[in-house]
């Protein structure tokens, strides 16, 4: 099963630096929806079906949002100059974090040990005990989201609104003239 | 923004049922199996931008404009804040599991976990309201900035 992870994990940094790196508008948006579908695949593969779903929904959502504001409006690129001091500075810097982290990882334990929940007294473990008797939902995750923190859901959807509100906001404008196309929205 | 071909109206005519339902089933029974308020909110938004992008910007008609989504937006997010004080009032804290305490309900039932189907519901439309109309202020914005002309 790591060999498929590492798999999906190769695959959605290509399909970044090939959103990234590509000249063609299009190619580069399509490479960003693959890599949303590639991480949705990769929480699967982690055991994570909550997250997997909503990580599938919003890359489907973002890619239409993100295909009708850029293709077919005229979007000018350009194309930068090769920056070469920059580039040797960067992968530089990626080789010694790249060392760095390599030293770092030895020392973790092993990858899916239950560090927290093997824990009795961490809050993860009396979360993972207490979910059934203490809020009646089978789902644990759903149960520490809406019931043992649901403060911080409430902070989530506080901050969805704001979001939501700065857009219209930016994007509305009272429409002046009664005739023209379409009507008052 | 006219809508598009006979297959995919089609297609979108047989899916839109399904799809709400799902997004409804996901947020409602997200207590029990992987969902939540969230993924089943932002598949309602999908259907919603699944209808206009289909038929066309006038789809959604009259009661689902921009100032209804609005309003539905700040309701659901004042049933959550309801929820909550409703929790200081009879659980002793704000947010508090308060019906769990006083109806336990079965385990796996849909009965089962208190306040936490209704704030899945409250969530689920409000990302549902907010994610349609941040797409429905985009289309009227490139409407008015005649974008569309370029479009055949």
């Amino acid at each position: 099963m790591v060999e498929l992870l590492v798999g999906v994990l190769f695959f959605t940094v290509g399909a970044a630096i090939v959103a990234v790196e590509t000249r063609s508008l299009l190619s580069s948006v399509i490479g960003l929806g693959a890599v949303g579908f590639g991480l949705s695949l990769a929480f699967l593969l982690l055991c994570a079906p909550d997250i997997a779903i909503v990580q599938v929904v919003v890359e489907v959502l973002t890619l239409v949002f993100l295909i009708r504001a850029t293709l077919g409006r005229g979007v000018q690129t350009t194309e930068e100059s090769r920056d070469t001091f920059g580039m040797v500075m960067t992968a530089s810097l990626l080789l010694v974090m790249l060392l760095v982290l390599a030293g770092a990882i030895q020392s973790l334990p092993a990858f899916g040990e239950p560090r927290f929940a093997a824990d009795p007294s961490a809050p993860a473990a009396q979360y993972l005990a207490a979910a059934l008797e203490q809020t009646g939902a089978a789902n644990a995750v759903t149960a520490v989201v809406l019931d043992f923190r649901a403060y911080d859901t409430l902070g989530e959807a506080t901050v969805l609104f704001a979001a939501v509100l700065g857009v219209v906001v930016v994007l509305r404008r009272r429409p002046r003239r009664t005739d023209g196309e379409g009507g008052v929205s | 923004m006219n809508g598009m071909s006979l297959i995919v109206r089609t297609a979108a005519k047989l899916v839109r049922t399904f799809v709400l339902v799902f997004g409804l089933y996901l947020a409602l029974y997200g207590h029990l199996t992987p969902g939540g308020g969230f993924a089943g909110g932002v598949v309602c938004a999908g259907l919603y931008v699944l209808l206009v992008l289909a038929f066309g910007r006038d789809a959604p008609g009259k009661r689902l404009r921009e100032s209804w989504l609005a309003r539905l937006d700040s309701l659901a997010i004042l049933a959550f804040l309801v929820i909550g004080l409703l929790g200081v009032r009879y659980g002793g804290s704000f947010l508090a599991n308060f019906i769990r305490r006083a109806f336990p309900g079965r385990p796996y039932d849909l009965a089962s976990g208190g306040t936490i189907p209704l704030a899945n519901l409250a969530i689920w439309l409000k990302v549902s309201a907010s994610l349609a109309l941040a797409f429905a202020v985009l289309v009227a914005a490139g409407r008015r900035t005649g974008a569309d002309a370029e479009e055949e």
